[in-house]
């Protein structure tokens, strides 16, 4: 609907033949790239100890980019008015040759520089060539769309009818793959030839499920209830604190302290809720970023309690219900190698740790689809979809995303505490608002109130970074980048299903 | 009368301070008013106006421009004019194709543009936090400095330039809100989007206008932190993005009025926050006043009431 309104916006131009209207289209294309990378990278400010900042210039990539964008603008300009072959072709030929010299730069010092280049940085020629790969991109799905005709209204939406079909589908299949995928995965590992790298492939498997864990709780609260929360990780914190403080000044087990901390977190979650969440949707996001940052604040500057911002370390590690993953256990203990007459290794810790975090993100799973078909679930829903009207029916809005909250908090309480065990360490650079930008990130990408999606954009969002940590500086760029380019791509998250539980049947009611 | 002197330098460096994120506020409140999205990355358009006022400031002394009035006019339009550039691609690539779509998806685009910005600058202009040296120096001994050993109250140059070109800016703007065609167009667009387009108004163009006005005012808060605190690093939109969005809460969001008010609130609370009780919660008692005029007040001070539509 909306769509249409904008199309009808940009109708009221002149109109103008192609060939002007695609020149002026490079020629601001050009204007403007010379305006964003004139002074940003043109010229590069050097500031070192203790002298006056002072700068280079670096004018070469300026020219470069001021000559590939527009051409690739060029190009798609050419490929809407109907033009695509240049685009294919052009798309193509530069992803190849640029990504190649920036991959020869990058991998193989010795091949680099045999062959001309725009850019001096390796990845920059990268990220160029991956825009001549969208070019081509973009011009073969038009040629495809054209070859099957236009769509009608009524074929989009049968279309996007199928699309969600098949998401449910998808996730009825890849749901249990995934669970059976997660249980082997690590057995699977010690016969495999990269058994060697076991331990970094469970420690990123352990963060990937943290994540997928976290985002199943934030699920709740921004998937279910509808509430867009922004300081999500202020109780993934509170979890974590109260594990350290709790195992470090009192000595308790990691075992007595997990529920402690998701039943901690849930308070935090209502006290902060409880004023707060009558509140529209836009301003809850601000007032909960506003907490989240406002409990960092606090855990920094709280030195007495929380030890500022060096955090607390020391943190006991966990244990196998009991028995401590040690070489040598202390007096009147037995070690988890010993009591199982097994040699003892150090891998031994991680893989109870993965199994651990599994088994806490599929009770978060199970519990949430069990709530889902709870009266407490249906209101989330119908509050979620309108809250007027479930006013009018006597839920009490206030109380309902109160519970939601809670049990977000909650689920990220225990997270918090696994995540302090973990690392035996905590401080507040690891609770930063980029870390429930993160999450949301995630529950948003797998597409809202959907579990299979987002543990699938968990996978993607963390283990893709993880696996790309070659790329050091350009890979939070690459981050960001993909946030954007997905939610362009695919605005409704990858498996988009948000319809409610239940629902009235749509054409007939009598059966 | 000994408390005097020091609550009025703290009224001093409030204001100053609420100058600034006045006119960041001024950015979200107008494009929450006219597509009811957070631009979470308007933030960061402030650092890049503060990058690029600083780069220029770097080539007048390249140059061999020392008339500071040059020095000063040369930095606002190279700054302005780059800065609204990047707040026009912006909107471009990342908003306009998702307008229409769920409520939720253009806020993660714009988180993501956010992480997209900061990690650019990062790399193109290195991490270190770059020190600048003050170009105008000085200002008025407003009280104290005698042989008695009294609170001296500094009322700097750069104090007064940056609250004088605030309020210049304001009226002027609210002008150009008020009585031009864009302005008008603006306000069509904010009530009814669909039907403005119906009449003829370029809603497109109206809406990228919008997103340049912002990044203008954020490029001049930009130029005027570089010159006032001088020490840009490129993590700095972060926390003045969420203190001026907080403001355009704080004032009633989508009210332009209402943004200047609560960035200068929000200047004023922390200059006093941190000068009479402790300078580390300084940002907590800026949102706990939010969370209470939220309350309170949900539309904030000088917000319309909204009515519920079903």
């Amino acid at each position: 609907m909306t769509d249409a309104v904008m199309r009808t916006g940009t109708a009221v131009r002149k109109p103008a033949s192609p060939m002007t209207a695609v020149l002026k289209d490079v020629a601001v294309t050009t204007l403007l790239v010379f305006l964003l990378s004139i002074e940003m990278v043109g010229f590069q400010t050097q500031a070192n100890q203790g002298q006056q900042l002072s700068f280079s210039t670096n004018l070469g990539d300026v020219l470069w980019a001021c000559v590939l964008v527009p051409a690739g603008r060029f190009l798609v300009a050419l490929n809407r008015q109907g033009i695509a072959k240049p685009a294919l072709i052009g798309g193509l030929v530069s992803f190849i040759y640029l990504f190649g010299v920036g991959t020869l730069g990058l991998w193989e010092s010795l091949g680099y520089g045999t062959l001309p280049h725009p850019f001096d940085q390796p990845m920059v020629n990268v990220i160029f060539g991956l825009g001549g790969l969208f070019i081509f991109g973009l011009a073969y799905s038009g040629m495809r769309t054209k070859r099957h005709g236009a769509q009608t209204i009524d074929e989009r939406e049968a279309r996007e009818e199928r699309r969600a079909g098949w998401a449910r589908r998808m996730s009825g299949i890849l749901g249990p793959i995934l669970i059976a995928t997660a249980i082997i995965l690590p057995i699977a590992l010690q016969f495999s030839p990269w058994s060697g790298a076991q331990r970094q492939v469970i420690e990123t498997l352990i963060l990937i499920l943290t994540y997928v864990m976290l985002g199943w709780g934030l699920n709740i609260v921004v998937g279910l209830a509808g509430l867009l929360d922004l300081g999500y990780v202020a109780f993934y914190a509170v979890g974590a604190y109260t594990y350290a403080k709790l195992s470090t000044q009192l000595g308790l087990d990691f075992w007595v302290c997990l529920p402690l901390a998701g039943m901690i977190a849930a308070s935090f979650g209502i006290v902060l809720g409880f004023p707060v969440l009558r509140l529209r949707g836009d301003y809850l996001a601000i007032v909960t970023l506003g907490f989240g940052e406002m409990i960092r604040i606090v855990l920094i500057n709280w030195q007495v309690f929380t030890g500022g911002p060096n955090g607390i370390g020391n943190i006991p590690r966990i244990d196998f219900f009991g028995l401590p993953f040690e070489r040598h256990a202390a007096e009147g203990h037995t070690t988890f190698a010993d009591f199982f007459g097994v040699p003892f290794s150090t891998v031994q810790r991680i893989y109870f740790l993965y199994y651990v975090i599994l088994i806490l993100a599929l009770i978060t799973n199970f519990v949430t689809i069990r709530l889902r078909r709870l009266p407490i679930g249906r209101a989330w829903e119908a509050l979620r979809e309108d809250e007027t009207a479930c006013r009018a029916l006597g839920i009490n809005p206030t109380n309902t995303k109160l519970t939601a909250f809670a049990m977000g908090a909650m689920f990220a309480g225990f997270a918090g505490s696994f995540f302090a065990t973990r690392q035996g360490f905590v401080s507040p650079e690891s609770f930063v608002f980029i870390e429930s930008a993160q999450i949301l990130a995630i529950v948003v990408l797998g597409g809202m109130g959907s579990q299979v999606g987002v543990a699938l954009a968990a996978i993607l969002l963390i283990g893709l970074p993880e696996v790309m940590r070659e790329l050091a500086l350009y890979r939070m760029l690459f981050y960001g980048m993909c946030m954007v380019l997905i939610m362009l791509l695919r605005p409704r998250g990858l498996l988009a299903h948000r319809e409610p539980t239940i629902q009235l049947k749509k054409r007939g009611y009598s059966k | 009368m000994d408390w005097f002197p020091y609550f009025l330098q703290q009224l001093i460096n409030g204001l100053t301070l609420g100058s600034v994120y006045g006119l960041i506020a001024i950015g979200y409140t107008m494009v929450y008013g006219i597509i009811g999205m957070v631009n979470f990355a308007h933030g960061d358009i402030y650092m890049i106006g503060a990058f690029q006022a600083m780069i220029m400031l770097l080539i007048c002394g390249a140059l061999g421009i020392t008339w500071v009035p040059a020095i000063l006019l040369l930095m606002l339009i190279v700054s302005v004019v780059l800065t609204s550039a990047y707040g026009w691609t912006v909107e471009r690539i990342a908003y306009r194709p998702l307008r229409g779509s769920n409520r939720l998806a253009p806020l993660i685009s714009a988180i993501g543009m956010s992480i997209l910005l900061e990690n650019y600058v990062q790399l193109v202009q290195g991490p270190r936090p770059k020190p600048i040296e003050p170009v105008i120096r000085g200002g008025f001994q407003l009280m104290g400095g005698g042989n008695d050993n009294s609170f001296v109250v500094q009322l700097g140059y750069m104090q007064i330039i940056i609250v004088v070109i605030t309020i210049v800016l304001m009226g002027g703007f609210a002008m150009a809100i008020g009585s031009t065609s864009l302005g008008r167009q603006q306000r069509a667009c904010e009530q009814d989007m669909k039907m403005a387009s119906l009449l003829g108004v370029n809603v497109d163009r109206t809406i990228s206008l919008t997103f340049v006005m912002g990044a203008a005012l954020a490029a001049v808060a930009g130029m005027m932190v570089t010159l006032y605190y001088g020490n840009n690093d490129f993590f700095m939109g972060f926390v003045a993005g969420i203190k001026a969005f907080t403001a355009a809460v704080l004032g009633g969001i989508g009210s332009l009025p209402g943004a200047m008010l609560g960035g200068i609130l929000i200047g004023l609370i922390e200059a006093f926050w941190s000068a009479y009780f402790s300078a580390e919660y300084k940002d907590v008692a800026a949102f706990t006043i939010l969370v209470l005029v939220l309350i309170f007040r949900p539309t904030g001070l000088l917000g319309r009431p909204e009515i519920e539509k079903v």
